[in-house]
């Protein structure tokens, strides 16, 4: 299969643009179950609006959060297939800056130091976007994600040691998820990466964030860590906005990656109730959006 | 717990019986400010033309689209999607903002900290939650843009933004020291040592 650059512009417009506005299945079936756990008033009426909101939006056909967030391209690139692969990162960025001024909405990408926002979600090294290859013939996968910075903002390493150990890695979500409190948006999913090298860590905490609910951690002692933690942080009263309630997080997700003899670094990233996501699977057939 | 409806702009009294559980209603008037905003008013001492006396702002940058000016849409922009950020964000620029310009409620998401507690009781003011995130619901109750100020930080400019049935907010914040925050928060720290022990993470 030959990948078309023009083809790969306009999917990464698409994308943007259906991100911002249709919530995933499994975010909304999400909601679904932490209503029917919630017992605090105050916390049963947010995830009614939250719930409200996700209508009026698909109603009115406006985007779900005012933040559009920093925009995260991540492609999968299967067998077989041909491409330009600066050509396809190029294209990748138009079609994210097209998105910002044809659509409209709010380009909310600055320069780090003289904060000067072009007004077209791009900047240096922004889109985000990370490559990776798969097994799939013929077959290139684009995901993209507009990480909010409520959520984003609730990002944290720490480079432990081993005589920490597990639970020292534990009493850090723990510690980090009270700190964040309702400023990251909660309900939110609580990303946490164990283990790599720091920005490997960081990474895995971002995959973690932004895996769909329904997955488990495919490290068996990832899983462990990952229910017992799904646990707890309901228990710490936070609740949706951080207003009072069971309702913290839809699931702790942790990532894992080999690390040093010498290390033990975990990491936190945040993803919150907004947790918008979309995909596209383009194949010799056409392209499959999901 | 009492609903209030509040015709902006409102008075030190009118703000100071509003209490934490309470939940309120705006209509009219509606100002928009955040970081970019913040930071050039009193960090750079910038002013604005707007009169700001008794006022709410809502920490938000939008999502608006540029049009000619006209009856119907006077500030020149669309509403497209308005909702809430983090306030904390904006928690040093809280006292200045009410005592060099009067005003009275913040709107916000997350909560803010003790230094703008302490400025709600010795001011009066009180801060109201919105549910950050559902910027689409929160969209349908501003009916227009009615005028701009230092567009040249857009979109973190200072909007004035017409409103009507703003809300229900809850009152998380109030003039008597309250704070549904503080008390979410203690709540957590006090359970925090039996939730780490039931995952096997005692100190």
């Amino acid at each position: 299969m030959q990948l078309d650059p023009k083809e790969v512009e306009e999917v990464a417009k698409t994308l943007y643009i259906r991100a911002l506005k249709m919530l995933p299945r499994d975010i909304k079936q999400g909601f679904e179950r932490l209503l029917r756990s919630e017992t605090d008033a105050t916390g049963r009426a947010i995830l009614g609006t939250m719930v409200e909101n996700i209508a009026v939006a698909e109603r009115t056909k406006n985007i779900l959060c005012q933040d559009t967030g920093i925009p995260i391209y991540n492609v999968t690139i299967g067998r077989n297939v041909d491409l330009d692969g600066a050509a396809m990162k190029e294209a990748i960025r138009r079609g994210c800056a097209r998105a910002t001024t044809e659509h409209p909405f709010r380009s909310s990408v600055v320069h780090p130091i003289t904060r000067k926002n072009e007004q077209t979600s791009c900047g240096t090294g922004v889109p985000i976007i990370n490559i990776d290859f798969d097994g799939r013939d013929e077959t290139v996968e684009i995901e993209m994600i507009p990480k909010g910075s409520g959520s984003e903002n609730g990002s944290f390493l720490q480079m432990l040691i081993p005589a920490d150990g597990a639970k020292a890695i534990k009493r850090f979500v723990i510690d980090r998820v009270i700190e964040c409190g309702g400023r990251v948006c909660p309900p939110t999913i609580v990303g946490v990466g164990v283990g790599g090298t720091s920005d490997l860590c960081m990474h895995l905490a971002k995959v973690a964030a932004t895996r769909p609910l329904g997955t488990t951690c495919a490290d068996p002692e990832g899983a462990k860590i990952e229910a017992e933690l799904s646990q707890a942080v309901n228990e710490l009263g936070i609740g949706p906005q951080g207003l009072g309630g069971r309702s913290t997080s839809f699931r702790v997700h942790v990532e894992v990656g080999a690390t040093h003899i010498t290390m033990n670094p975990v990491a936190v990233n945040i993803q919150c109730h907004s947790a918008r996501r979309a995909n596209a699977v383009i194949t010799p057939g056409g392209i499959d959006f999901k | 717990m009492t609903h209030h409806i509040l015709e902006m702009p409102a008075n030190e009294a009118q703000v100071r019986a509003l209490k934490v559980g309470d939940t309120v209603t705006l209509e009219r008037t509606l100002f928009g400010i955040r970081d970019a905003t913040l930071m050039a008013m009193f960090d750079r001492a910038r002013k604005t033309k707007f009169d700001l006396q008794g006022h709410a702002v809502v920490h938000t940058a939008p999502n608006v689209k540029k049009v000619p000016v006209s009856n119907e849409n006077p500030g020149g922009y669309i509403p497209l999607c308005i909702g809430t950020t983090t306030s904390q964000r904006m928690e040093r620029f809280t006292r200045p903002l009410m005592e060099q310009n009067g005003v009275r409620i913040i709107i916000g998401k997350g909560g803010m900290g003790p230094d703008t507690s302490k400025a709600f009781r010795d001011i009066g003011g009180v801060y109201l939650a919105v549910v950050g995130g559902a910027a689409a619901l929160q969209t349908t109750w501003i009916t227009a843009v009615e005028d701009v100020d230092m567009d040249d930080l857009h979109p973190e400019s200072l909007w004035r933004f017409a409103i009507k049935n703003f809300g229900p907010l809850l009152v998380a914040m109030d003039a008597h020291g309250g704070s549904l925050y503080t008390k979410v928060q203690d709540e957590a720290a006090a359970r925090r040592s039996a939730i780490l022990a039931s995952i096997g993470a005692a100190e």
